[in-house]
């Protein structure tokens, strides 16, 4: 049996189904985010792991036992939250060393363990300061040293990076995966921001009003999405209209296009989405001519919007240091075969 | 240049009605009082020309006016501890409502305050005296025959301020319990700590500079209130602010008088800045 066993897990708030059926199996040691647009039921799953929140129905199965009505005070699992969550009376040291108090152990063996935790994430020189006078990324690191200190089974982060700045929390993601391995911890992430579950985790789980999208890998996610929907929200895609025309072929605004059609019926209407960098722009006269439209630089690569037969699409081109097309040009489209990827209408 | 020296003084000339205001109906009556307070006065005279600080010596040294400031702070620390006994947890279980119930119980929190303080007052001199509802309560749960007044009494004009202050305690600690993030208790609780730890160690200690300040106004309230212990504590429970108006209106002896006032605002000014660098000392450091 997994280390951590979600089963048929539902909430309902009056008629607001928050979470349908969240069936899910974690393993110890795994990396798991939750990934989804706000109102996806990700975070009421977190708080029903944590026992913040009570499940409808449904059972919550840590390391083989039933903890589902185990108040969360028992639970003994590390939550690091949105607003972090300090205590403001408290210096860091003691918020960190609150749980080990907690536990009952003995003030100088809880303030060693506290300091080296606090060392862990980096802040051994922070430990009298009180939270008002520390960063954003610094209370961020005292609110995970208050987590890990605790040796939970299962770590909590409920979009522990929501508020940083854009470097610092790039930052903080690969220090969080890396300290995150070191430890081992198991480890759900609470994420609306794509980029975060894909750097970071073993296993993603898209959500979408209450239900679980699809569970996979963050490659498998980004390469095989199962519908339109984790194809848009995870990385960019372009979605175009299109109706199967024949094995393997499907036409799009009347030209005939490559495709797999292995899962869709004969004269399906389909989606056919592909990713900007999928797709490559040359000079050379082979593919579709198109005209370039906008061109964005976007430091290590450049994004185009260019206009073609097949529509408007978006085009990312590595940054080699060399000449670009410009707004005006022509230039010619073309894909390797399997870039695109179909989606039947109803799936 | 100019325009430097004209920001600076838009403050001031903005100001200044303001000031201007306080400074004739405030500052102006204060000086007045001290000036007074410095003259002797003969009963068959008046008040006399020459300057003396006879006054404040007789009220320093004279037992039967230390006993009157005594009652005066002791009153003002006895309401200000009971109301943050019962305005802490009150102010607690607002803060717990939903929004709908807390509108209402607000209201009625801040009922007192809804009421003129002589009619409030007098309400208590009802329930109070020889032949009140107290007395009625007492009998008939055969607490014996003899009348239970609260009249003329310590206890009573305790129970009377505590009713009009608690609302000044409820709202200040209901603000800054508004401020607390809820996050830190569930934080708290994730942790292993038991919900009374969270009460008293994360929630009461995120609370306390609300607690502080409502101690504050309520004892600076308590201690210059006069209404309440006017009508409840009368001429035999005499307070500061009482006594003054005796020496005033009864007496006539208004430089006495005087004194008493000057000598209360020092001691409440003293009072309140001494435990506000108290509160600022120890709390500076933890909330912005």
């Amino acid at each position: 049996m997994s280390f951590l066993v979600l089963k048929s897990l539902r909430r309902e708030f009056g008629d607001f189904i928050a979470v349908r059926e969240m069936s899910l199996e974690i393993e110890r040691g795994e990396f798991i985010s939750l990934l989804g647009p706000s109102g996806c039921g990700k975070t009421t799953t977190l708080q029903m792991i944590s026992g913040l929140l009570q499940p409808s129905s449904g059972q919550i199965i840590l390391d083989g036992n039933d903890i589902t009505n185990t108040p969360p005070n028992k639970r003994g699992l590390g939550i690091v939250f949105q607003s972090y969550a300090l205590f403001p009376h408290m210096t860091a040291l003691e918020n960190v060393a609150f749980g080990l108090e907690m536990r009952g152990i003995a003030k100088p063996a809880r303030l060693e363990r506290a300091r080296a935790a606090l060392d862990q994430v980096r802040l051994g020189q922070f430990v009298e300061r009180h939270p008002k006078d520390m960063s954003g990324g610094q209370r961020q690191r005292v609110a995970l040293a208050r987590a890990l200190v605790i040796e939970p089974p299962v770590l909590l982060l409920d979009e522990p990076l929501s508020n940083l700045d854009a470097k610092l929390r790039e930052d903080m993601c690969i220090e969080l995966r890396l300290l995150q391995q070191e430890i081992g911890v198991t480890t759900i992430l609470v994420t609306h921001d794509q980029e975060e579950a894909l750097s970071m985790s073993d296993r993603i789980v898209v959500m979408q009003e209450g239900d679980i999208s699809q569970i996979a890998s963050p490659l498998e996610l980004y390469e095989w999405p199962r519908n339109t929907f984790v194809s848009d929200f995870v990385g960019k895609t372009n979605l175009m209209r299109g109706q199967v025309a024949d094995r393997n072929k499907v036409s799009v605004n009347g030209s005939l296009l490559s495709a797999d059609t292995l899962n869709c019926a004969p004269d399906a209407a389909v989606t056919v989405s592909v990713r900007p960098e999928k797709l490559h722009l040359s000079e050379e006269k082979t593919g579709f001519r198109v005209k370039v439209d906008a061109a964005i630089f976007m430091g290590s690569s450049w994004l185009y919007r260019i206009t073609s037969e097949l529509g408007e699409l978006f085009v990312t081109q590595p940054n080699t240091g060399v000449a670009n097309f410009k707004k005006g040009d022509i230039a010619y489209l073309s894909w390797p075969e399997g870039a695109l990827s179909l989606f039947a209408d109803n799936a | 240049m100019m325009a430097d020296l004209a920001d600076k003084r838009i403050p001031y000339l903005l100001t200044a009605p303001g000031t201007l205001f306080f400074a004739a109906l405030l500052g102006a009556p204060l000086v007045m009082t001290f000036l007074l307070s410095l003259h002797a006065y003969d009963f068959t005279a008046g008040v006399l020309p020459g300057w003396t600080a006879q006054n404040y010596i007789e009220v320093i040294t004279d037992s039967y006016f230390q006993k009157i400031f005594a009652r005066t702070f002791g009153l003002a620390l006895l309401v200000t501890v009971i109301c943050v006994l019962i305005g802490v947890p009150e102010a607690y279980v607002l803060s717990r409502l939903s929004s709908r119930w807390r509108s209402f119980f607000l209201l009625i929190v801040l009922g007192p305050l809804l009421i003129s303080v002589v009619v409030r007052t007098l309400g208590w001199a009802l329930f109070f005296g020889g032949n009140g509802i107290l007395t009625m309560v007492s009998q008939a749960l055969g607490f014996g025959d003899a009348p239970v007044s609260l009249m003329f009494t310590f206890t009573g004009m305790t129970i009377a301020l505590v009713h009009v202050l608690v609302p000044f305690m409820v709202l200040a600690v209901w603000a800054s319990l508004q401020k607390i993030d809820p996050q830190s208790e569930d934080a708290a609780l994730s942790l292993g700590a038991s919900k009374f730890t969270v009460l008293s160690r994360i929630t009461l200690p995120q609370a306390m500079p609300g607690i502080l300040s409502g101690s504050i106004i309520v004892f600076a309230l308590t201690a210059s209130a006069f209404a309440t212990p006017a009508i409840i504590g009368g001429r035999r429970m005499k307070v500061v602010s009482t006594a003054a108006y005796d020496e005033y209106l009864s007496t006539l002896n208004w430089p006495l008088g005087a004194a008493i006032v000057v000598l209360l605002l020092l001691a409440n000014i003293a009072i309140i800045v001494g435990y506000n660098k108290l509160v600022e000392r120890r709390f500076a450091k933890v909330f912005e």
